[in-house]
């Protein structure tokens, strides 16, 4: 039986579709969650998809935070399911305190869409296991409001711990601090990430597969679970 | 204040009302009465006076716009024509593809950010209508000198506009253009283009029928933004003594309007509509108007059980609103509770308003009490038409002697002034690298985005398992037309057309958006009248019929109409997109083969522009068979592994499209001038027909015999090397000095 993730579906959710095809091609099953269902449906990761949630109105993430499905996927994250959030998704585990910090208005004030070099800083998460340390990949990066920012103190602890599991590289595309591109919690199974790895699954639409360890990552952790 | 109802409209045939505040002229008020035997009642004239709208009726237009009807070609792709909501084309494999592009620029003047958004947000609901699922967007811009202070002002706001409606609406922004020409300083054109696909059968169209069948309107509530939005801004020029009509303009939410493209879709899929129209301009008059007119029978809607924003707002203001995220569906009845069941999921309020009736009249209540009753049809369609004068303009003949000769214009020539010319046009804000602005654009949402901008044109795949393409280019050139728009029109077309096939796509239709200053000016109207007759009589040729598009007059600020720009949009589509070209060379070794004939051909060029500031002359010559040939040569090309990359030669001719093309890759080039052409025609020269190709050198005989046999001139001007742009005995030119001067322009001047 093939791994079944879900990929959340909150009204405004717009690259949902893409991360359901990434978790396809990486061999997995994707399964539909919808917003408003408190039901799982048993999978065994969640995917939180970039998109405007609630039209972003209010803060990033905020009332989808609030949403039913969030309820279980809090509950079943810090019980240690994987969960992966993108770009908005990344904004929502925020909002939901499952990650810390918070991402704010880019420094350039302006939305930007580039391919993105990152370097993967710690393949001890669930999501980052299929990367050789250190590796370098290009990955589309889209936002309006991807500042990562944070008190000093967390900062130090998420750098001590190993927590930053993706940094910018070359150009840092919107003020965030210590070029932070995406971070895990503690034990590793949450991550939240900026730029875009189901971008970069196919050479056909994208700068190239690099986004693919992301999702090969969680099912050669499931399939070895 | 009295409610205006039919029947007291009846009792008082005197009552004075305000049709020449609305827009309307002594005559118009004078047939609708006819019309109805009395005089409207306000809600009546309120409808009336924005359908007859320059805006919504064409009425200055469609007496030149029936030729894309009348001179449209034979071609097995039309499933839907001109008169729909947007035109509908057959890709194969069962899709159908529709695709439009309409104008936003009054609006984008006065209040930027919501003017550009909103065009979106318009464009995307008639692709919608359509039973299109939208898969990309593209934006078309026009803007003032760009060291202006005003071009500060509006750039950003648009830029930022498209970017904050189209990036959360979630559809890939793939192409488009920039130009910046003092003539559009205070009429800045802000064209929007969205494509859609679907499956033949899911095609939907605005009509109502079936006596008994519901109207239900859903999407955001009813407010008072944008009241008389299109009648009032469009159909009028800019009076620099007016009052600000920034309340004219409407507000947009992309949240609610991805809403209602992802509940339009899943009633769609269960197949709970009839008809379906999208409210934009003129809102519910129009939507009601269309529907009923279109179908068999009349309908009857409560007025007031139409959600509103605003409590106070009066029955003229409901019909008049253009609030956005809109949309109008008839349903069966005993299709209702699904249908409101599918939209509370998505959160989307929807009301019963209406519906379909027996008789043949549009009636509108209000509270019970009657304060419409037309027939829909002279409404939506039997709006005036106007035979504007038209003449071909006194300075004409002037400007077209004023030929940018060597004797008049001063050419460089010795290797150093050509390799400054190639930077200084590189350099140039309509020839810079544009990506400041589109890199606020989301160009990867839903997966499929093949080739966007700077690439010819913009291609998405729509099958993930066989790999069916479209790819689409837009193009204009206000430059050219303002020579000849008869000729400025068609080579609009044919770059469009050319940029299409330059990616592998074949061309199968076209929309078009026409932006013209005043009717009311007689040169004005001959350069709409040529523009329109040169364009159709190139689509006949080309085989590409219309499918749709939209005017735009009035843009103009005094007595100073813009250039007449004429955009023209060309739709294509590819077997597999895999086998799509790209411009950049990336090959080193590969052969650069420059296709078509070049000429001393400098009318309405860049090099004229920046190197002289000068604009006069003819446009270049079209030959419309040769770029029908040049077309099936690109196609083969990459159908057949031919072409690594290929390039169509426009503004600032083979200098610039090399420059693209060595930038884009990272290779440079080594190029020798071929026999019979001096350096200069060769490098800036715009002859129409022309692309530069990169070839592999296994494929050179095979590429070479097929251009022979066909009949197309191909010369081979030099091969894929090195770093730099070496033009052999005249100068060496750094791709780093290059980028250098191509890049940062846009961001220097306005970020």
């Amino acid at each position: 039986m093939s791994a079944r993730i879900g990929v959340v579906t909150f009204p405004g959710s717009l690259d949902d579709r893409d991360a359901q095809r990434a978790v396809r091609l990486a061999g997995a099953e994707p399964v539909a969650l919808w917003h408003r269902d408190q039901d799982l449906h048993q999978v065994d990761a969640v995917v939180l998809p970039g998109g405007f949630s609630y039209g972003d109105y209010l803060r990033c993430g905020a009332i989808s935070r609030f949403s039913p499905v969030m309820d279980s996927v809090i509950e079943q994250a810090r019980a240690g399911m994987p969960v992966l959030g993108i770009c908005n998704g990344f904004q929502v585990l925020c909002e939901s305190h499952l990650l810390p910090g918070a991402l704010t208005r880019n420094d350039s004030l302006h939305f930007v869409c580039r391919d993105q070099r990152l370097r993967i800083e710690n393949t001890g998460t669930a999501w980052t296991s299929a990367y050789v340390p250190n590796a370098e990949i290009t990955v589309p990066l889209k936002n309006g409001e991807g500042r990562f920012v944070a008190d000093e103190h967390t900062l130090d602890q998420l750098e001590a711990e190993g927590r930053v599991v993706a940094r910018y590289l070359d150009v840092n595309p919107n003020g965030s601090y210590r070029d932070i591109a995406g971070i895990s919690n503690a034990a590793g199974n949450v991550v939240g990430l900026m730029p875009h790895p189901e971008h970069a699954i196919e050479p056909l639409t994208g700068p190239g597969t690099e986004g693919l360890g992301f999702f090969a990552s969680i099912l050669k952790q499931l399939v070895s679970a | 204040m009295t409610l205006d109802t039919v029947k007291h409209a009846t009792g008082t045939p005197e009552a004075e009302q305000p049709w020449a505040a609305l827009g309307l002229k002594a005559d118009e008020y004078a047939r609708i009465r006819e019309i109805l035997g009395r005089r409207p009642t306000g809600a009546e004239l309120a409808m009336y006076s924005v359908m007859w709208s320059e805006h919504c009726s064409y009425k200055s237009s469609k007496v030149h716009l029936k030729q894309f009807g009348e001179k449209a070609p034979a071609s097995d792709a039309m499933l839907v024509g001109i008169g729909e909501n947007a035109g509908v084309v057959d890709v194969g494999q069962g899709y159908a593809v529709t695709f439009k592009i309409e104008s936003h620029n009054h609006p984008s003047y006065i209040e930027p950010y919501q003017g550009a958004a909103t065009g979106i947000g318009g464009i995307v609901r008639d692709i919608l209508a359509m039973g299109a699922r939208p898969v990309a967007v593209m934006d078309p811009l026009r803007f003032g000198a760009p060291d202006h202070p005003d071009t500060r002002r509006v750039l950003p706001g648009i830029v930022a506009g498209i970017g904050g409606y189209g990036n959360c609406l979630g559809l890939p922004n793939i192409g488009g253009e920039v130009v910046f020409d003092s003539c559009y300083q205070g009429n800045p054109l802000v064209n929007a283009l969205c494509v859609g696909v679907m499956k033949h059968e899911d095609i939907h169209l605005a009509q109502a029928s079936g006596a008994g069948n519901k109207v239900i309107l859903y999407g955001a509530r009813t407010g008072g933004d944008g009241i008389g939005g299109v009648s009032v801004l469009a159909s009028e020029t800019f009076d620099a003594t007016g009052p600000a009509k920034r309340p004219a303009v409407q507000v947009g939410d992309p949240f609610q309007e991805k809403l209602l493209i992802e509940c339009t879709l899943e009633v769609f899929a269960e197949k709970l509509v009839l008809g379906i129209q999208d409210l934009g301009g003129a809102g519910l008059s129009c939507a009601t108007s269309e529907l009923a007119s279109a179908g068999s029978g009349g309908m009857r809607v409560e007025l007031d059980s139409v959600p509103l924003r605003d409590a106070t707002l009066s029955p003229e203001e409901i019909l008049m609103s253009e609030s956005q995220e809109r949309m109008c569906a008839i349903v069966e009845p005993e299709k209702v509770a699904r249908f409101l069941e599918i939209c509370e999921k998505w959160d989307v309020i929807a009301t019963v308003i209406g519906e379909v009736t027996e008789g043949e009249r549009l009636e509108i209540f209000w509270h019970g009490e009657q304060i419409v009753d037309v027939p829909p049809r002279s409404v939506a369609h039997d709006g005036p038409t106007y035979q504007r004068p038209f003449a071909r303009p006194s300075w004409q003949d002037a400007l077209q002697a004023d030929a940018p000769t060597a004797e008049r214009l001063k050419r460089p020539a010795s290797g150093e002034e050509l390799r400054a010319t190639v930077l200084q046009l590189a350099g140039s804000p309509n020839q810079a690298d544009k990506s400041w602005i589109t890199s606020q654009y989301d160009r990867y949402v839903l997966g499929n985005t093949v080739l966007s901008t700077p690439e010819d044109s913009g291609m998405v795949r729509i099958d993930e398992e066989t790999n069916l393409g479209v790819a689409v280019a837009t193009d204009g050139n206000g430059r050219y037309a303002k020579l000849d728009p008869y000729t400025g029109a068609q080579l609009a077309l044919a770059e469009a057309y050319r940029n299409v096939a330059a990616t592998g796509a074949k061309p199968l239709a076209v929309s078009d958006c026409l932006n013209f200053g005043s009717p009311e000016d007689p040169d004005v109207m001959w350069q709409f009248a040529e523009a329109t007759r040169g364009l159709a009589d190139a689509c006949q040729i080309l085989g590409t019929p219309v499918t749709g598009g939209n005017v735009s007059l009035y843009n103009q600020t005094g007595d100073v109409a813009i250039h007449p720009t004429p955009v023209v949009a060309v739709l294509g589509v590819i077997d597999d997109v895999n086998r799509r070209t790209p411009i950049g060379f990336a090959e080193e070794g590969q052969l650069v083969y420059l296709l078509g004939d070049t000429a001393d051909e400098f009318g309405g060029s860049a090099w004229a522009q920046v190197a002289h500031d000068h604009l006069g002359g003819l446009p270049p010559k079209l030959d419309l068979e040769r770029e029908r040939l040049l077309a099936e040569v690109l196609i083969a090309g990459s159908r057949d592994g031919m072409v690594d990359a290929a390039h169509d030669l426009s503004d600032g001719g083979l200098a610039q499209a090399l420059a693209e093309s060595c930038l884009r890759g990272g290779k440079g080039v080594r190029l020798v001038v071929p026999d019979g052409l001096n350096a200069f025609t060769f490098l800036f020269s715009e002859s129409a027909g022309r692309a530069v190709v990169s070839v592999p050198r296994s494929e050179e005989l095979r590429f070479t015999e097929m251009c022979g046999v066909r009949g197309l001139p191909a010369t081979r001007v030099g091969v894929v090397d090195g770093d730099s742009i070496d033009l052999q005995g005249h100068f060496t030119l750094p791709l780093a000095e290059l980028r250098e001067a191509h890049t940062g322009v846009i961001e220097a001047l306005l970020g």
